[in-house]
């Protein structure tokens, strides 16, 4: 006969309010196998578990159920009482009468009941309970960083300082992404090249980062701590050990008339180039869409000049095998193509560019050398519209979130254009100014009063060219609706920030999920938000949502302190919760028929096949085999097995069957 | 192929080149159009700024009249008597409660089984798959497409091309080897209902449309709405005297333009009735003009 013991609690008045909690325990423990319950206002407090400790002592109990709050909260609380009061944890369970019972039933006869029959099934599962013990893995101390932008770069540094090994892996042939397009950042009006390109070159001298341009994630196995992540290393066509980064094919390429992907189209690039000139690592590749040689098979000029002999036309992509034991994806972010506005005329009109490019514009490194020059003639554009919310919050053609760093670097580039020419007037047309952040309503006041920056609340309904000029059509709602035109001779558009290309199919690789905008989802907005779902994997940066440099910067520095925390274990606990095949004596050997329905429903790749032989060798059975240390414990495979022959461990048929029959046995 | 067909005031009354032009493009392309039979006003602007019952039940009595007489699709012409009587058949759709008031009100029983078209969704589907082989004289000039406020809102509810910037007569006008220019005033207001109150400002508001149409060389103004047409047409004076100069630029519904394509004569689509008269220049066909292709972009809702 078992001793079970049930501890009902009050909740303070959450649970007692509704339930009769004193007529749950007595009911109960009028039932078989129940050696002692009782009520208590908190059992939660350090006096409640002191009863539960103690309980197990003097009654000698094989099985404890709290019947209380939702298990998510309280459940390692009260397993580790009975684990210091001798129980093996697992034989605890708890009863949820409070989000399921009390909070959302009145005060009446029928909501004790509903509390005493939750009670019951549950000290009917625990006298199925079997004492399990927790399962240790390895962990390799080794993380990896996805995506070389800004928060890569901080998270990669962190993990490094703190004395772990790091794998970089960057998509593009440069690490230091969006940032390194920004010409001077908000609100400091600090150069952004300036603060960041030391830190890429920290990242490539580092002795515990190893930088992987240029490649991508093909797949990933594992789990936390151990994970294996296969990463193809696309071909650069050069030996990277010889290229000296002397930059003489870069000069010598004949087919220079690329759109530059740095410049966001202002400038050109030869087909062998490095992305910009503090690129790192400063050593090029070639766009093999566009190289000469690939596409018709003559040319090879680069191959000549290069003084090494460093150009290698036939190097295949390669895939290489890392082992880590944690990852941080910081992917970042791409910005909407304005394509869908088309009445703002971006792809129309030269002079109707984007964010992104009048950074370029801005920047002392950029196609203009930093003078403000329109697209179309190279003028010194007189008047600039800047449309803020092109895509942002308009849930009828964009998207319905607020891109958050708009209002910003809007107020900056309208400042940065007055601080060039003087004579200028720049206007901004916007919704809201959302300047919430340290010195940052400060900045959009001295947008708008030092730098005189022409505010206008309202959206821009149209722009069209005419006579040269781009006549912008919009709306002043603080004049009463009044229509306002302006001859503009550059309009930028604060596109909206999106998730990145391959996203989705990133988080698809990865096991980790995604928000419906694609952006990597964090395992809890408030408390977990640089965790994602998945167990070791971590998220920095606008790959979760848009985000500035420093909220960037601080997420990274919080993934890169739970990678450091994981390390800190030599090996982790993994709760027994899992799968498993059922084993026989032979003949029979195992339930198992060998369909590997599981295999292939498993989310995990935790399946196996499992041969059995006899003496000589030879296969008897075929048996499906669950790697413990792959198992998640999600049950997919338990439903799908057909012979019954896979049990979760903590939920076998056996309880959850007994849980039903206790209600139904009433 | 038989469609319902539902004119409203203006196809009766002041826009009979837009009826006949429609009727005979319809015919030539195997649709017959069925008046639908005792129809009523739509309501237009005046009864949807009233009385919202008012405004669903004028435009529901038509609908459940088309239910009735079997017409499943009909073609209503005018700009606004589509759009209330799309936004009904939408409102009616959505609300079940609001369904059954407003068939008490018209004392009949309306299921939600009757599609609406207007001229441009019509053209698109019934014309344009067979045009290019009708075409016997190709529209060969240079023009503005209007389509005016009311043609392609609102968006989610007709879910139709875009609506700042809507292609369907654009496309038209290609397939009979005219050419649509780009211009900047596509869906900018005309002036509307203040035809009679506000001549003045029907002249700026068309005026300004009809200086950017001017100055970018087009040759007509194609509509689609018999509003606008009578707005560019008959308050031309109002116009002119706006734009500080004379202007002799034809306004043409986008069915005569095709009806001319296709072989019908000035007087089968009607030019008898219009107050600035058309004139169009013949001119040779070049190579360029005829191979310009106006690329069909995808709706707004794809994202």
């Amino acid at each position: 006969m078992s001793k079970i013991g049930v501890f009902v609690c009050h909740c303070g008045e959450n649970i007692s309010a509704t339930v009769d909690c004193e007529k749950v325990a007595e009911t109960i423990s009028k039932l078989p196998g129940v050696a002692l319950s009782m009520d208590y206002k908190y059992m939660c407090s350090d006096p409640g578990q002191t009863i539960i400790k103690e309980a197990i002592k003097e009654h000698n109990l094989d099985g404890v159920v709290v019947a209380a709050c939702s298990p998510r909260m309280h459940e390692p609380t009260f397993r580790k009482a009975c684990a210091e009061g001798g129980l093996n944890q697992y034989l605890c369970e708890m009863a949820n009468i409070r989000e399921h019972c009390s909070w959302v039933h009145p005060r009446e006869n029928s909501t004790t009941e509903k509390a005493i029959d939750i009670v019951r099934t549950m000290v009917e599962k625990v006298k199925r309970n079997a004492p399990l013990e927790s399962i240790k893995v390895p962990v390799t101390k080794k993380a990896m960083v996805i995506g070389g932008g800004v928060a890569g770069i901080q998270a990669a540094l962190d993990i490094a300082n703190a004395g772990h090994k790091v794998v970089m892996i960057e998509r593009d042939p440069s690490i230091g992404g969006h940032m390194s397009q920004l010409s001077e950042t908000f609100p400091t009006l600090d150069c952004s090249q300036c603060i960041l390109t030391p830190r890429m070159v920290e990242v490539a001298q580092h002795p515990n980062i190893t930088l992987i341009s240029y490649a991508e994630v093909e797949s990933l196995e594992g789990f936390i701590g151990n994970f294996k992540v296969k990463v193809r290393k696309k071909s650069k066509s050069l030996d990277e050990k010889l290229c000296t980064g002397c930059g003489l094919c870069t000069t010598k390429c004949p087919n220079k008339k690329i759109p530059n992907e740095f410049e966001r189209g202002l400038g050109f690039r030869p087909a062998i180039y490095v992305p910009f000139p503090q690129a790192v690592p400063n050593k090029p590749v070639i766009d093999k869409k566009n190289c000469t040689y690939y596409t018709k098979g003559k040319c090879r000029i680069c191959e000549k000049v290069c003084p090494t002999g460093a150009i290698r036309f036939d190097q295949p992509d390669e895939i290489v095998d890392i082992e880590v034991g944690a990852i941080v994806l910081c992917t970042g972010f791409d910005v909407k193509k304005p394509d869908f506005f088309p009445e703002y005329g971006y792809g129309k009109y030269k002079d109707v560019i984007d964010g992104l490019q009048f950074e370029r514009l801005a920047s002392a490194s950029g196609p203009t050398q930093g003078v403000i020059r329109r697209p179309s003639d190279g003028e010194i554009p007189k008047k600039v519209v800047f449309i803020a919310c092109a895509g942002s919050r308009d849930p009828a053609k964009g998207i319905e979130y607020c891109s958050k760093i708009c209002c910003m670097y809007t107020a900056k580039h309208a400042m940065l254009y007055k601080h060039k020419v003087h004579e200028g007037t720049p206007y901004v047309f916007y919704m809201d100014i959302r300047a919430g952040g340290k010195m940052y309503e400060e900045f959009v006041r001295r947008a708008i009063v030092e730098d005189e920056t022409q505010y206008i609340r309202g959206r821009v309904s149209t722009v069209y060219e005419k006579n040269g000029k781009l006549i912008v059509k919009g709306v002043d709602t603080l004049m009463n609706g009044r229509l306002v035109e302006i001859e503009a001779d550059l309009v930028v558009l604060a596109t909206a920030g999106v998730a990145n290309d391959g996203a989705e199919d990133l988080a698809q690789k990865l096991h980790v999920s995604y928000d419906s905008y694609k952006f990597f989802a964090e395992a809890h907005p408030k408390l977990k938000p640089v965790e994602t779902n998945t167990a070791g994997i971590f998220l920095a940066g606008a790959c979760q949502a848009p985000k500035d440099i420093p909220e960037s910067v601080a997420a990274a520095s919080g993934a890169a302190v739970k990678v450091c925390g994981l390390f800190a274990n030599n090996e982790l606990t993994r709760e027994p919760l899992i799968a498993i095949v059922n084993r026989e004596a032979p003949p029979l050997y195992s339930n198992c028929v060998g369909c590997f329905m599981c295999q292939t429903v498993c989310p995990y790749q935790a399946i196996e096949r499992e041969e059995v032989k006899d003496r000589s060798g030879k296969v008897i059975k075929t048996l499906a085999y669950i790697n413990p240390g792959l198992c998640q414990g999600c049950g997919t495979c338990v439903a799908l097995c057909r012979s019954k022959s896979i049990d979760l461990l903590g939920y076998t048929n056996d309880q959850v069957y007994t849980e039903v029959m206790a209600l139904l046995n009433d | 192929m038989k469609l319902g067909f539902y004119p409203g005031c203006s196809l009766k009354g002041g826009s009979p080149e837009y009826r006949i032009s429609t009727f005979n493009v319809a015919e030539k392309f195997g649709v017959e159009l069925v008046e639908i039979p005792d129809w009523n006003c739509c309501g237009a602007t005046a009864a949807h700024n009233m009385d919202k019952e008012l405004s669903l039940s004028l435009p529901g009595r038509i609908l459940a009249l088309a239910e009735a007489a079997g017409l499943n699709e009909i073609v209503v012409p005018c700009a606004a008597c589509y759009s209330r009587l799309t936004v009904t058949n939408h409102e009616l759709a959505e609300d079940t409660q609001l369904r059954e008031n407003i068939s008490t009100i018209i004392g009949m029983k309306y299921e939600g089984n009757v599609k609406i078209l207007n001229i441009i969704q019509f053209l698109d589907k019934y014309v344009l798959p067979h045009v290019e082989e009708k075409v016997v004289k190709k529209f060969n000039h240079d023009v503005a497409c209007y389509y005016g406020c009311l043609l392609v809102r609102p968006h989610n509810i007709l879910k139709f091309d875009r609506e700042e910037n809507p292609q369907t007569m654009d496309n038209v006008i290609t397939k009979i080897g005219g050419n649509p220019i780009d211009w900047a005033f596509k869906t900018e207001c005309c002036g509307a209902g203040l035809s009679v109150s506000r001549t003045d400002l029907v002249g700026k508001l068309s005026g300004k449309l009809m200086i950017d149409a001017l100055d970018r060389g087009a040759e007509a103004i194609i509509v689609a709405c018999p509003m606008c047409h009578s707005n560019l047409d008959m308050r031309r004076s109002a116009i002119n005297k706006y734009m500080n100069r004379e202007s002799e630029i034809p306004v043409i519904y986008i069915t005569q333009a095709v009806g001319l394509a296709i072989g019908l004569s000035e007087k089968e689509v009607g030019f008898q009735y219009h107050m600035v008269k058309v004139k169009l220049k013949e001119k040779p066909i070049t190579e360029n003009l005829v191979v310009k292709k106006v690329v069909q972009t995808e709706p707004t809702e794809e994202k």
